[in-house]
């Protein structure tokens, strides 16, 4: 079983550097997530990417030193929320390893165990209760390889789009099977990783639905992509944003 | 390993993906063992419970690896049974062309066995003039049609009925064309009987060995292993060192997560355990038994504390099962004995990041792999690892040819990464740069391969950085 803290008066907010880039709008709607439940948000200015590329691509050194920027911004005992799994794995659960044999490795570990994903960190902690004031439609969603089996958060996620009484959730068939991202995998072997994304767009083809749900923008840089690419008229969103859609940021 | 000659990975990958059928055979067979492999361990926490046995009972007997071996020699000495060292493939080729002499024999039997062809046996026997007849199903129709496994435990997994009925019309004299499975099943099965009546010895693998009774474990479904162990006057088995465990009892939840695992089932048809030859008064059984013991590199991963956990292996293919890359190349294309995720960290441990290192890349990490290895081995962390190997050249390496894939572009590019993301002044005005033109960058390099198959996404004027500034959200 995993443990939550008790709802705090603060947070620490790491918007990663794929949302920065690409989805600035998801974060924003995450972070007012929890604005909306009298919390207060804060957003070290200074922070950047949580090291995953590099970690992933074997340079380690690399890694470490982006890593620790990331660490000595989040000082203070604050829960840190993530609106993705993939880069709160990375924190949560690499950084530990990645550090096992440095002398930063106390602090880095009070650090990782921090980390809490925005999913779990809305329904576990929070308790958020969400009111759908959006017109009917059908979703399907997407679980990230990380969201599912390094931070255990996906069925806290469907819970949120459970909860929004106007929007139909279809099945994604093999839904647990990734995406073909891997981040430089994809470009390192492009045509394994085309092929995976390829079946992942037919999958979400056959649902019917309208919109593709996902916890991580590095899924949704990749499928989005090649929905697009294959001219599949379904958008992909961050869970956050079609929430703050949902409720009419209210 | 054998099978690589003029190993192009990426070249196997491409062909292998344009080839409908294969697709179709895998997606369709992989499918169905991860169902059967889901129904067989319903429960997760006592899976959980399993798998965490399992890997204590691996690592424990990696851990006094050479006093169990010794033990292991010794007991089965005692019990008649003679053991040879290898400690490499043609030294284990030698020992058994040596028995094979000693026997005047020309004819051998094959029950499955991963490590005779990591030794590259067939050929081997082959060039000296003796033949060598696999008799698992699925290694009979592939050496009928001159081919390696695809799979480690269903090695015909990449052939359908259709394509199977053509081999046994084609290679088997007097074969009528039928797509019937029974009928195919006979056939295999008359052409099989009497290679076991004829062959001089039998040749087998090992599942596990016991170090404390000198026992070799060997699971089959088809009753050709028992055949192959039993018929011929002399049985030979082979096993790579890291099959030994402790005890008897270290046998039955590592029997039962490697059934379970490999093809779903409670336990196999057969589980034969071997402790000594034919005895006197005794009516059957070889009278002679030989185990020969491979290292191959083995010795070298285990001296790693970290990379030795890729010894944990039992062979169950479940990491194969359940690998999205792997369902869509199937095994062939990784030109190695050893595919899927284990052979993606062993074949590079084994023959050196410089020949086999391209495999670590062939991964997403997406973690399937690790979720339902049976002894918990970390896959994806070992292929960081590896891949790291591959561009750092330091003390603390212990991969063959670490460092070989150092480059000049790379090293800059992580760097320059590094300092972009270090200071967040450069951070700061990268982000407004590519605001304005990240949408107009040529599609060059890694974006020309990205957009192979996608649209590239698009850079928001305003970053998350901004946004949050202009609403007032505190900083610090």
């Amino acid at each position: 079983m995993k443990e939550y803290p008790e709802k705090p008066d603060t947070v620490y907010y790491f918007g990663t550097c794929l949302i920065d880039m690409f989805y600035p709008q998801a974060g924003m709607a995450g972070l007012n997530l929890i604005r909306r439940e009298g919390i207060r948000v804060i957003f070290p200015q200074e922070q950047t990417c949580c090291g995953q590329p590099a970690y992933n691509s074997g340079f380690f050194k690399e890694a470490k030193k982006v890593a620790l920027q990331q660490i000595r911004l989040f000082a203070e005992d604050y829960p840190i929320v993530v609106p993705s799994g993939s880069c709160a794995g990375m924190m949560k659960h690499h950084y530990p390893y990645l550090f096992a044999e440095d002398s930063n490795l106390d602090a880095v570990k009070r650090f990782s165990n921090r980390i809490v994903e925005l999913s779990e960190f809305l329904v576990q902690v929070l308790k958020i209760k969400l009111e759908d004031r959006g017109r009917p439609v059908k979703v399907t969603w997407h679980s990230s390889c990380h969201a599912l089996r390094e931070m255990g958060v996906i069925e806290d996620s469907k819970s949120l789009i459970r909860q929004l009484k106007n929007v139909e959730l279809v099945e994604l068939l093999n839904e647990n099977e990734c995406c073909g991202f891997g981040g430089t995998f994809a470009v390192k072997q492009p045509d394994i990783s085309g092929a995976m994304v390829a079946d992942k767009v037919e999958d979400i083809r056959q649902t019917g639905a309208s919109r593709l749900l996902a916890g991580d923008c590095g899924c949704l840089i990749n499928i989005s992509g090649a929905m697009e690419y294959q001219n599949l008229p379904v958008k992909g969103q961050h869970l956050a944003e079609f929430i703050w859609e949902r409720i009419d940021g209210k | 390993m054998a099978n690589n000659i003029g190993f192009d990975f990426t070249q196997n990958v491409s062909r292998a993906l344009k080839d409908k059928q294969l697709r179709k055979n895998f997606k369709f067979a992989m499918g169905n063992f991860i169902l059967k492999r889901q129904q067989i361990f319903p429960d997760k926490n006592e899976t959980e419970r399993l798998r965490e046995s399992g890997k204590a009972i691996k690592k424990r007997a990696l851990s006094k690896l050479p006093h169990l071996l010794e033990q292991l020699e010794e007991k089965c000495t005692r019990n008649g049974i003679q053991v040879h060292w290898a400690e490499t493939t043609a030294e284990a080729n030698q020992h058994v062309l040596r028995i094979m002499q000693a026997h005047s024999a020309t004819r051998l039997v094959k029950g499955k066995s991963m490590v005779s062809e990591e030794m590259g046996l067939n050929e081997f026997l082959d060039q000296n003039g003796i033949e060598a007849t696999e008799t698992d199903l699925g290694e009979f129709i592939i050496q009928l049609n001159n081919e390696k496994p695809s799979h480690i435990i269903v090695p015909a997994i990449h052939k359908n009925k259709k394509q199977i009925a053509q081999i046994f019309h084609q290679k088997i004299p007097a074969t009528p064309y039928t797509e019937d499975v029974e009928a195919l099943n006979a056939i295999a099965r008359k052409t099989l009987r009497q290679k076991f009546f004829d062959a001089q010895i039998g040749l087998s693998g090992v599942n596990m060995a016991v170090a404390e009774t000198g026992t070799l474990c060997l699971v089959e479904n088809e009753g050709n292993g028992r055949m192959c162990t039993t018929v011929p006057p002399v049985h030979i088995a082979v096993m790579g060192l890291e099959k030994v465990v402790e005890k008897l009892a270290d046998v039955p939840p590592l029997l039962r997560l490697l059934t379970g695992s490999a093809t779903g089932q409670l336990i196999t048809t057969y589980v034969n355990m071997i402790t000594s030859p034919r005895k006197n008064g005794e009516k059957d059984g070889p009278k002679e038994v030989h185990l020969i013991i491979l290292d191959n590199g083995r010795s070298e991963i285990l001296a790693d504390p970290e990379l030795r956990q890729t010894l944990q292996c039992i062979r169950c293919g479940t990491c194969l099962n359940h690998c999205p890359v792997y369902t869509r190349i199937g095994g062939h294309a990784y030109g190695f004995v050893y595919p899927g995720p284990i052979g993606k960290i062993l074949n590079p441990q084994v023959e050196g990041l410089k020949k086999a290192g391209i495999l670590a890349t062939a991964s997403s990490l997406c973690e399937a792999c690790a979720e339902v290895c049976p002894v918990k081995i970390p896959i994806p962390q070992l292929l960081r690892r590896l891949r790291n190997e591959a561009y750092t050249r330091e003390p603390s390496c212990t991969v063959k040819e670490c460092g070989c894939q150092q480059n000049l572009i790379d090293s800059l590019a992580w760097k320059g990464w590094e300092v972009i993301n270090t200071r967040s002044r450069l951070n700061a005005i990268g982000r407004k740069i590519m605001g304005v033109v990240g949408s107009k960058i040529p599609p060059l390099g890694p974006l020309k391969l990205w957009n192979r198959y996608r649209i590239p996404p698009k850079f928001a004027r305003k970053s998350l950085h901004q946004l949050v500034k202009e609403q007032g959200v505190e900083n610090e």
